[in-house]
């Protein structure tokens, strides 16, 4: 299989991302995740340690430097420009210039290519909406991450990171953004998923990565563990306590064994 | 326009309404830079008193020092250049609230020019014709169409506005002035540079502001230390409230600016023309602010 980013981040978390694949992180707060995903966004720098893309260290000292290496994130407060409209957003700080003197000299903005080109990426994402001039403040919470689920789509090269994307929607639009991230990894994009939400983590991911106490505990996949043992490693609970949490759940798949920590 | 017309014959006369625009010019150009301003979410109250400080500097340079005319007026608008770029530098590089930087600016610019003009206007004691060199006065000069006396500072500001909406809705910059208002943390996060945006949105209103100068000196005459204290301030801000752009930020055109602009001039115009006394035009001018951003922040709270 094609290795295709190793990242190590702060605390000595290991990341391997494949291709095809979506990679969930879970933990309870405080358990490192979103410092973990700032360090590999850009928002933030790790004080010490250092970043791997294909084996190449990268310093990110803004979110552009980790978006110019391919690295695009969606955040869960819906990070857009709500009085732009779609096109201007899918195309935010990557603005196509026209050609020719008037892009050259007087630096026009090629809109309808943009406008065009927006519109056929959104439809190829099954993200319906009526025009690509509508301001985004228009559209519905489930749209508007849509339009940042596209974009990230859209320019990652490498790695598209999300953190909590559903966390500010309603139950048929973060079902709407699910099917999203499920098209973007056909488009054979790797993943990073953060979320609080078991179903849908065990329902996504292909592997999930168990942080606690900005440690990496454990990486588990759908198909070897339940959701209750996949909490019970992410809570630390004790063997005692899983076990009396699985009687109440109804009866023991299996337990955890030691997890390489 | 309606209501003012039928109280008085003049209002609708080319004459008048040519004086309407002379007298909307200085505002207008302020209220472009105020405009960039409050796009980014930023409020730059220091509009009138940089630009006062820009006429005195202008005006002082090109009667006591020697300078060219060119090159007072030049070093005039980077005075004002200057300015700007210390608002935006506060307000981008330590994130200082706009209202503090540019109220801190407005007394330093205030200041500065008592100080450098020794409270004199310049040139000092005028009456009759002005002495100041015909550069200075460039934009006061007419040319006429029809019967109507057009000055060329009237042109030259919407040309002003041309450009500030090309910048604005034709370019990056444009997007990521709007963005960085909307919300500065995404538009960080989308990779838009927001303290280089802030930076270069106080500079070019300095710029504005510097021009603002040149053309008040021009329909005045002269340069005087106490001009631009109240009524250029509040009429700034007054324009582009009107004019529709959002306080909040991020929503806005220069289009709805000069609109505001003319609503402004044409509402001072014609309560003088009908006989309002000028401290009755403060009142209305003042409810009519709060009346705008009331409309402002209704509207918004309904969107959200």
């Amino acid at each position: 299989m094609k290795r295709y980013g190793h990242v190590v981040a702060l605390d000595g978390v290991d990341f391997e991302l494949y291709p095809d694949e979506i990679t969930a992180v879970i933990g309870d707060n405080g358990a490192g995740k979103s410092t973990l995903i700032k360090a590999l966004s850009g928002a933030l720098q790790p004080d010490r340690g250092e970043i791997l893309l294909d084996g190449k260290s990268v310093r990110f000292r803004t979110p552009g430097d980790a978006r110019r290496s391919g690295i695009e994130t969606v955040y869960q407060d819906l990070a857009v420009a709500p009085s732009l409209d779609i096109a201007s957003n899918i195309f935010l700080g990557r603005e196509a210039r026209m050609r020719g003197p008037f892009g050259l000299v007087l630096r026009m903005l090629a809109k309808r290519p943009m406008r065009r080109e927006a519109a056929r990426h959104l439809e190829e994402l099954k993200i319906g909406v009526q025009s690509m001039r509508q301001p985004v403040e228009n559209l519905s919470g489930g749209q508007r991450q849509g339009v940042a689920v596209a974009r990230a789509a859209k320019w990652a090269q490498r790695v598209a990171i999300m953190d909590e994307p559903t966390a500010a929607l309603g139950v048929k639009e973060t079902r709407q953004v699910l099917d999203l991230i499920l098209r973007v990894r056909e488009r054979g994009l790797p993943v990073i998923l953060i979320s609080h939400d078991m179903p849908h983590v065990f329902e996504l991911a292909d592997r999930i990565q168990i942080m606690r106490l900005g440690k990496r505990v454990a990486v588990v996949t759908p198909q070897t563990h339940t959701m209750p043992e996949a909490v019970a490693i992410m809570t630390g609970a004790t063997r005692g306590e899983l076990e009396q949490a699985l009687v109440k759940e109804g009866p023991p798949v299996r337990l955890p064994a030691e997890e390489g920590a | 326009m309606a209501f003012f017309s039928l109280k008085s014959d003049r209002f609708l006369q080319g004459p008048n309404l040519s004086l309407v625009l002379q007298q909307v010019m200085v505002v207008g150009v302020l209220a472009i830079g105020q405009t960039l301003v409050i796009l980014t979410a930023g409020i730059d109250l220091s509009v009138g008193t940089v630009m006062a400080f820009g006429q005195i500097v202008m005006t002082k340079l090109a009667i006591d020092s020697g300078y060219s005319p060119t090159t007072a007026i030049l070093l005039g608008i980077l005075a004002c250049v200057a300015f700007g770029v210390l608002n935006g530098g506060l307000v981008a590089g330590i994130r200082l609230p706009a209202f503090i930087v540019t109220l801190g600016t407005l007394n330093i610019a205030f200041a500065l020019t008592h100080i450098y003009s020794n409270d004199l206007t310049y040139p000092p004691g005028t009456s009759g014709a002005s002495t100041l060199p015909s550069a200075l006065l460039f934009f006061g000069r007419t040319f006429t169409i029809g019967h109507t006396d057009i000055t060329y500072g009237v042109v030259f500001m919407f040309v002003l506005f041309g450009l500030a909406w090309f910048a604005l809705t034709q370019t990056a910059w444009g997007r990521h002035v709007y963005a960085t208002g909307d919300d500065p943390e995404a538009a960080r996060l989308t990779g838009i540079k927001t303290g280089r945006v802030l930076l270069s949105v106080y500079t070019v209103a300095g710029l504005m502001y510097g021009i603002a100068a040149w053309l008040l000196v021009s329909r005045t005459e002269l340069g005087d230390p106490n001009a631009g204290q109240t009524t250029e301030n509040l009429d700034s801000i007054t324009a582009v409230v009107l004019g529709g752009t959002s306080l909040f930020g991020g929503r806005g055109t220069v289009i709805g600016t000069l609109i505001g602009a003319i609503i402004v001039g044409v509402f001072r115009n014609g309560l003088t023309l009908i006989g309002v006394e000028v401290i009755y035009q403060y009142l209305v001018t003042g409810i009519l602010v709060i009346l705008a951003v009331s409309i402002d922040q209704l509207t918004h709270r309904r969107r959200l």
